[in-house]
């Protein structure tokens, strides 16, 4: 497998790390102090390939705790919130495009 | 129902502490992702978008009443109260934490289920037909095979890391509703010389690289079943190729060494190893089928008073000649429950769903419960004077859409509102066409049409053999969906054709909606099925009109 | 890396040899190419012989061999691999081979049990902290679906055993 450090990644605006929680596989994003948060909004953005490959590192090695992590491209709005870019990271933060059986219609 | 005895309940205790033990360590560190995911997969355990998904084996596709309780107890108490059925039999929970999958494990074992060989590259649930031991047109009881089947796979030492996974289907009936042809393994049983055997057909699978199984072997008797099988999972060991995932199945082997070269190395093998400890006789399949309960089936005639009454119930009979075909004993039927409502995503169904079919079960059909691939269920044995109680029962629920076999009876994979692989959404597209396809009287005049989505090429919902199949692709972010026409997955399995470019998602129903109108002007008569029209006219007219309106 | 033979942990008495080394004064473990060459050779040493084969070459060819090699490491390049499983019954149950059968390579405790039920009886451990585990691995069922060379009874059998004697 290439080290993820070896990886060269196309880094074209806003990015986030984001990966599944170990325990209950949450969706989950990694911060700037180098933790995880299952809020977008607490994600670390970076720009740059060599700070999002700075991050995927510190992600990877950290897979006790969130695994399968990758970056993911958000924008940022004026007040500075995060909003996922693509129809699979719309649907990781929010949940399916479907009602859940069973739930009130 | 095969009935576990001490052996199968030491087996799955076993199981459930190993793998408790294994989620101990990857929780503590002691064992990475890269080593713990194989384990978990073979536990049925995936990390899907938004969490873990466990998918539970039904073995061929047969269920007890209490096992259907223990489903809809895992839905309620580890997940968010309903599951999915799936085209190969099983049922997967969406949103189980792996912390308390140990325990999710333990509570199915009490009821003799468990996820082993849901997934990961080793031999998976064998399935078969839902109608077996029920349909008059079978020669012997499918299930009997299978559940041998089921013994010899289960954590087979040297067939446990193979190239890739390895699915095996059976049937036993003229008419194929397994799929066979469809699936690295498939047989077909049948007599010759008053000898019950099986036609071996090999190499068959959708996906990627698409392929009809090649018949190997016309008639092996049916006590070389089990050595024939170790033949050619060995020389799928041994051959198929590890150095890339989307050639590792045996259908590549197959096509790339070619099917006399496989067939060649298949039979030498076999003739070092049919008359070993794999070799199988009368008694010792008997001791298998000693674990099959029969029903104790009630002397009953065809066509009692009560159904010839409630036929005068316009809803009633619709649903009767829609849902319910005949049994091989006289005074009962065979009743398929859809689990395609209009606008509901095809094979869910939520814990009181489960509940309720558990206990109709429990009163009109002797405890027993079947999946089907087409992800609805089965009431394989139900009395025909019981058959208006149970329809009104079952529309109180939400389960008597008289759809089956029809426009709306769709099968589709979870696509990529659940599924890590996915490209695009199957759900919506599905509950956009069943809202569009919601006129009763007009999806049985259009009559049978199976219709499958697939979300990827990975083909989860079978799309490449549906009579119309959708497979979702993206295009810079947007969904859009190719559409093939022609394909089936019955004894004469084909693939279907591409009608022509994707079409975004919103295009999509009404090109479906163009394709049926096409078919319902151009057929011969009512007696001529959209299949059969397809065949006739070939995809040309349809593609015209499918695409004109752009 | 620690070896362990029949569940104990035990030295490893065999040098790997390279192609091109000439062979030390002890037993030896061969590559398959210099086997299939200097075969009657090796033998004739008053020294047990060794070979290590690979996972992609079929082990019948072994057959000329199978009475004389003390040892057949057969290799996991990843655990996910398992053509070895393979290699290891052929050699056991159809070639008779009675010597050590050493599993190599990416050898990790989830798997030690189904190495057993192959007829491996010596693990080349890679995970320090496997080593106690074997016993408790090797335990972790006792039942079995299938027949292998190992001779455990399978219910199939035991059943109809079951059914004959009553």
């Amino acid at each position: 497998m290439t080290s993820p450090l070896q990886q060269k990644l196309k880094i074209t605006g806003p990015t986030v790390i984001t990966a599944n929680r170990l325990t209950d596989g949450v969706v989950v994003w990694l911060t700037a102090e180098s933790g995880w948060s299952d809020t977008l909004s607490r994600a670390a953005v970076v720009s740059t390939p060599d700070d999002a490959l700075r991050l995927l590192g510190i992600a990877n090695a950290d897979e006790n705790h969130a695994v399968g992590a990758y970056p993911a491209r958000v924008t940022v709005a004026d007040d500075g919130s995060l909003a996922p870019v693509n129809l699979r990271e719309r649907i990781r933060v929010g949940g399916p495009t479907v009602a859940l059986p069973g739930a009130a219609a | 129902m095969y009935i576990y005895d001490e052996f199968d309940r030491t087996f799955l205790q076993e199981r459930v502490d190993e793998f408790r033990d294994q989620v101990k360590r990857r929780l503590d560190g002691e064992l990475n992702e890269e080593e713990f995911k194989p384990l978990r997969l073979m536990n049925g355990v995936y990390l899907q978008l938004h969490a873990y998904m466990l998918r539970i084996a039904i073995p061929y596709g047969t269920l007890s009443s209490d096992q259907m309780r223990a489903l809809a107890h895992v839905a309620r108490r580890y997940d968010r109260g309903y599951g999915h059925f799936t085209t190969r039999q099983n049922i997967q929970f969406n949103w189980i934490k792996l912390e308390e999958l140990p325990d999710a494990m333990a509570d199915l074992a009490r009821a003799g289920m468990h996820g082993l060989q849901t997934s990961g590259n080793c031999i998976r649930n064998t399935t078969t037909d839902q109608w077996a031991n029920a349909t008059p047109e079978e020669i012997e009881d499918p299930r009997l095979y299978a559940e041998i089947i089921r013994q010899w796979s289960t954590l087979h030492p040297e067939f446990t890391y193979l190239p890739r996974k390895f699915k095996i289907a059976i049937t036993a009936a003229k008419h194929d509703r397994a799929a066979i042809r469809v699936h690295d393994i498939g047989l077909r049983l049948h007599r010759k010389d008053g000898v019950t055997g099986f036609e071996v057909i090999v190499g068959g699978g959708l996906g990627r690289t698409p392929f009809v199984g090649k018949t190997i072997r016309e008639f092996l008797p049916r006590h070389d079943l089990l050595s024939y099988l170790e033949a050619i999972l060995r020389t799928y060991n041994a051959g198929g190729r590890r150095d890339n995932i989307y050639k590792a199945r045996i259908k590549i082997q197959v096509h790339e060494i070619g099917t006399e070269e496989f067939t060649r190395r298949v039979e030498a093998e076999w003739a070092q190893i049919k008359d070993g400890a794999l070799a199988l006789d009368d008694a010792a399949i008997d001791a298998i089928r000693a674990h099959f309960k029969e029903p104790d089936f009630e002397a009953l005639t065809d066509g009692p008073a009560e159904l010839e009454a409630a036929k005068t119930n316009p809803d009633f009979a619709r649903w009767y000649a829609n849902s319910v075909a005949p049994h091989r004993k006289g005074g009962h039927a065979i009743v398929t429950i859809s689990l395609k409502p209009v606008g509901a995503p095809p094979g869910d169904a939520t814990a009181d769903q489960m509940d309720a079919v558990a206990d109709l079960a429990d009163q009109y059909a002797y405890g027993e419960i079947r999946v089907a691939h087409e992800q609805n269920l089965t009431l394989p044995h139900v009395r025909q004077k019981d058959l208006f109680t149970l329809w009104q029962a079952l529309d109180a629920q939400g389960l008597a859409t008289p759809n089956i076999g029809l426009i709306s009876d769709i099968i589709a994979c979870p696509g990529l509102d659940y599924c890590a692989l996915a490209n695009a959404r199957s759900i919506p597209l599905a509950q956009d066409l069943t809202k569009r396809f919601a006129d009763l009287d007009r999806i049985a005049d259009i009559g049978r049409v199976h219709l499958n989505i697939s979300g990827c090429i990975n083909a989860c919902g079978h799309h490449h053999v549906g009579h119309i199949g959708i497979l979702g692709v993206e295009k810079q972010d947007q969904e859009f969906y190719q559409i093939t026409l022609g394909g089936k997955a019955n004894h004469k399995a084909k693939l279907g054709e591409l009608l022509g470019p994707a079409v975004p998602e919103n295009e999509v129903v009404n090109v479906v909606e163009r394709i049926l109108d096409t078919y319902v002007e151009l057929r011969t008569s009512k007696q001529e099925t959209f299949i059969a029209a397809v065949q006739r006219l070939g995809i040309e007219p349809f593609k015209e009109r499918a695409y004109a309106a752009r | 890396m620690p070896l362990v033979k029949n569940g104990k942990p035990v030295a490893d008495a065999f040098v790997a040899v390279a192609d091109e080394d000439t062979l030390p004064d002890a037993p030896v473990l061969v590559s398959a190419t210099r086997l299939l060459a200097e075969g009657e050779a090796l033998f004739a040493r008053n020294h047990p012989v060794g070979v290590i084969w690979p996972n992609d070459k079929d082990v019948l060819l072994l057959e000329p061999f199978v009475d004389r090699l003390a040892v057949v490491a057969l290799i996991f390049p990843k655990f996910r691999d398992g053509r070895a499983y393979s290699q290891a019954r052929l050699l056991r149950e159809r070639l008779g081979f009675k010597g050590e059968l050493r599993a190599t390579g990416n050898v990790l405790r989830d798997q030690f049990l189904l190495m057993v039920r192959c007829g491996f009886d010596a693990l080349e451990i890679v995970k320090e902290g496997d080593v106690a585990a074997v016993e408790k691995e090797i335990h972790s069922y006792s039942v079995f679906y299938q027949p292998t060379g190992d001779g455990r009874p399978v219910p199939l059998r035991a059943r109809l055993a079951a059914a004959r004697g009553a």
